[in-house]
């Protein structure tokens, strides 16, 4: 099996790391910021970083130097870097890792993005369960703040950059830039309507740059190794450095494995995650989260980047991976990710919100074998008028695996019908608003 | 109050951020923190800290499914059941405790030591199935692990098989495993 460099992993893997700022320091942590500060303009690292080829881990795949762009170059007032540490996209468990076993490698990137974006105040917005991980920052935060790195005048130049931890309180959509902002900003996690985007109406009204977690925590090793050395990992151009993918599902060895991105689902799940579980055969899997369409194992060459995922009709996303095996009810798997999605809808859009509980109620009744064939249409319908109608993507989302689970195992869903017209169920009472 | 208890705390909580409002969620885990979950009078009380009108505050505190607006037993026991746990065995997991505690999802133990929720991804799907109990979490469930770490609890008030910081694979299995 291929080994490849760990970038994002390289310390916690070595047995014993704690984490700890003397032990980042150790293996050279803190020299990219302190390359930087002062020496090299705001606008030289942001080129930098463009140079890179940086996207966005979060999801969307957005290049992260031409966000910062996105500024007002001549804006006098404050700005904000809002790290998105929500974690919440059903498959994705990597953020989880990087910050309780490495705090200070994500704190070093954001130092790098607030200086390239001049913001002073900089807030990591974690998901109110990671308690733990929470408290570690705090600690981590504590930490560079004694050693002068956080908080005002840092490493000696008169720069102030602060840097405090937001918990979340259980809600997915706070994973959404915007209603990221108006959850920080104390209010429920509804999303925006876009534009204007946070770039200059962000936190407080004033510019803002959202971004994940394991984006912020590639920075320090762009910086003290050059936009040309990250560019050449992965699969340039369009999708350079590494990935850590969240392997989760019927796998022997679940887990996450940070490799450059462009190697084959194929090599990912059998030879990092050390394949299927038992002898049963693979029968489906989500490429990137929650949120991805389901592929089938016709998808298993297809490389991990931005693009080729696309062009098999799903998303890359969020790098999280589930697998499952022959055997699984895929449209029972459909209707558990569809439970998710009506919890989690946040009620501001009228497709998503009364959306989200017909097509749940529509799921329950075919997997309960009590649906008729009518039904497969109205799913369908109903997907069609959600997706692309909502103020956020979660109503692209939402529908993902009921339609991609109808393109490739329809047969199951009439299965399911059939079973229910042979056993001759009254329909019971229509679909209605009720939650 | 909260005023009188924690000032130290609230204006160090205030001092994060040029908004007050943002201080909305902080106040409120500390309320939930002191009584178990977050009363009435807490939220009138954090409203004033805040300058704002107590439905204000309301309307963020129903919105987020961590504050908890009634009480819950000593330990809240919240097991995933989002896809990637229910496809390793979260609905047996939910089976167990429910038999273990005769208690369904929802419910409370009669001596007020156990409350059992159902709940969605908690992002620990490389590790389920899994389940939060008050902070910590506890994955790779099994129901031995499962008989030690209710007997733990109700003997010590927390128990050893806690999730510690996280990483899976840890790195001697990485190792091997490269």
């Amino acid at each position: 099996m291929p080994t490849y460099e760990p970038i994002l992993l390289k310390n916690m893997l070595q047995p014993g790391y704690t984490g700890s700022l003397a032990e980042y320091e150790r293996t050279g942590g803190y020299q990219a910021i302190r390359k930087v500060l002062g020496k090299v303009s705001p606008a030289d690292v942001t080129a930098v970083v463009m140079k890179s080829g940086l996207r966005g881990r979060g999801g969307a795949g957005f290049p992260t130097g031409v966000k910062w762009g996105f500024l007002p170059k001549d804006y006098q007032g404050p700005r904000y870097l809002c790290c998105n540490a929500d974690e919440s996209e059903p498959g994705t468990f990597k953020d989880r890792q990087l910050i309780e076993r490495d705090p200070h490698q994500l704190l070093e990137g954001m130092l790098i993005a607030c200086y390239a974006i001049g913001a002073a105040s900089s807030y990591i917005y974690i998901r109110g369960e990671f308690v733990l991980g929470a408290k570690i920052l705090e600690q981590a935060i504590n930490d560079a703040r004694a050693a002068g790195y956080v908080g005002k005048n840092i490493f000696g130049t008169n720069t102030t950059i602060d840097i405090w931890v937001h918990r979340g309180a259980g809600a997915y959509i706070c994973g959404e830039e915007t209603a990221l902002l108006e959850s920080l900003e104390g209010k429920r996690g509804l999303p925006r309507v876009k534009p204007p985007f946070p770039a200059t109406h962000g936190l407080y009204n004033k510019p803002t740059v959202v971004n994940n977690v394991e984006t912020l925590a590639n920075l320090p090793h762009i910086l003290n190794r050059g936009a040309e050395w990250f560019a050449s990992i992965g699969s340039p151009p369009k999708s350079t450095g590494t990935r850590v993918f969240c392997v989760s599902g019927h796998v022997a060895r679940p887990g996450n494995y940070e490799v450059p991105m462009g190697i084959t689902f194929r090599e990912l799940i059998y030879e990092q995650a050390g394949g299927m579980r038992s002898n049963k055969k693979l029968k489906a899997f989500i490429p990137g989260g929650a949120s991805a369409p389901f592929l089938t194992p016709d998808h298993l060459d297809v490389k991990l980047d931005f693009e080729s995922v696309a062009l098999a009709g799903s998303m890359l996303g969020s790098g999280g991976v589930t697998v499952m095996e022959e055997g699984t009810d895929m449209v029972w798997a459909a209707l558990r990710l569809m439970e998710f999605f009506y919890h989690e809808s946040c009620g501001k859009c009228s497709p998503c919100r009364e959306g989200s509980s017909w097509l749940v109620q529509i799921m329950r009744r075919i997997v309960n074998k009590r649906g008729q064939m009518a039904d497969l249409e109205t799913l369908t319908d109903l997907c069609k008028n959600i997706a692309g109608r909502t103020v956020c993507a979660f109503g692209d989302a939402e529908v993902s695996p009921i339609l991609s689970t109808l393109k490739h195992w329809r047969h199951e869903y009439v299965a399911l019908i059939h079973a229910a017209e042979a056993a001759n169920l009254i329909r019971p009472e229509p679909v209605g608003t009720k939650h | 109050m909260l005023q009188e208890t924690h000032k130290a705390e609230i204006d160090d909580i205030l001092s994060r951020y040029p908004v007050k409002r943002s201080a909305l969620l902080p106040l409120l885990y500390l309320a939930q923190r002191e009584q178990g979950y977050v009363t009435e009078a807490a939220m009138q009380e954090i409203a004033g800290i805040l300058m704002l009108t107590p439905p204000q505050v309301y309307e963020t505190a129903t919105f987020y499914t961590m504050l908890n607006l009634k009480p819950v037993g000593k330990f809240h026991l919240q097991v995933c059941k989002s896809l990637m746990c229910a496809l390793v065995g979260s609905d047996t997991v939910i089976g167990w405790i429910g038999a273990k505690l005769g208690i369904k999802p929802g419910e409370t133990t009669p001596d007020k030591l156990f409350t059992l929720s159902v709940v969605e991804c908690l992002a620990a799907c490389g590790t389920g199935p899994m389940m939060q109990v008050n902070d910590d979490y506890y994955e790779r469930l099994t129901e031995e692990k499962l008989d030690r770490i209710l007997a733990e609890l109700r003997q010590t008030g927390s128990s050893s098989l806690k999730t510690g910081p996280f990483m899976w694979p840890e790195p001697a299995a990485a190792k091997a495993g490269a």
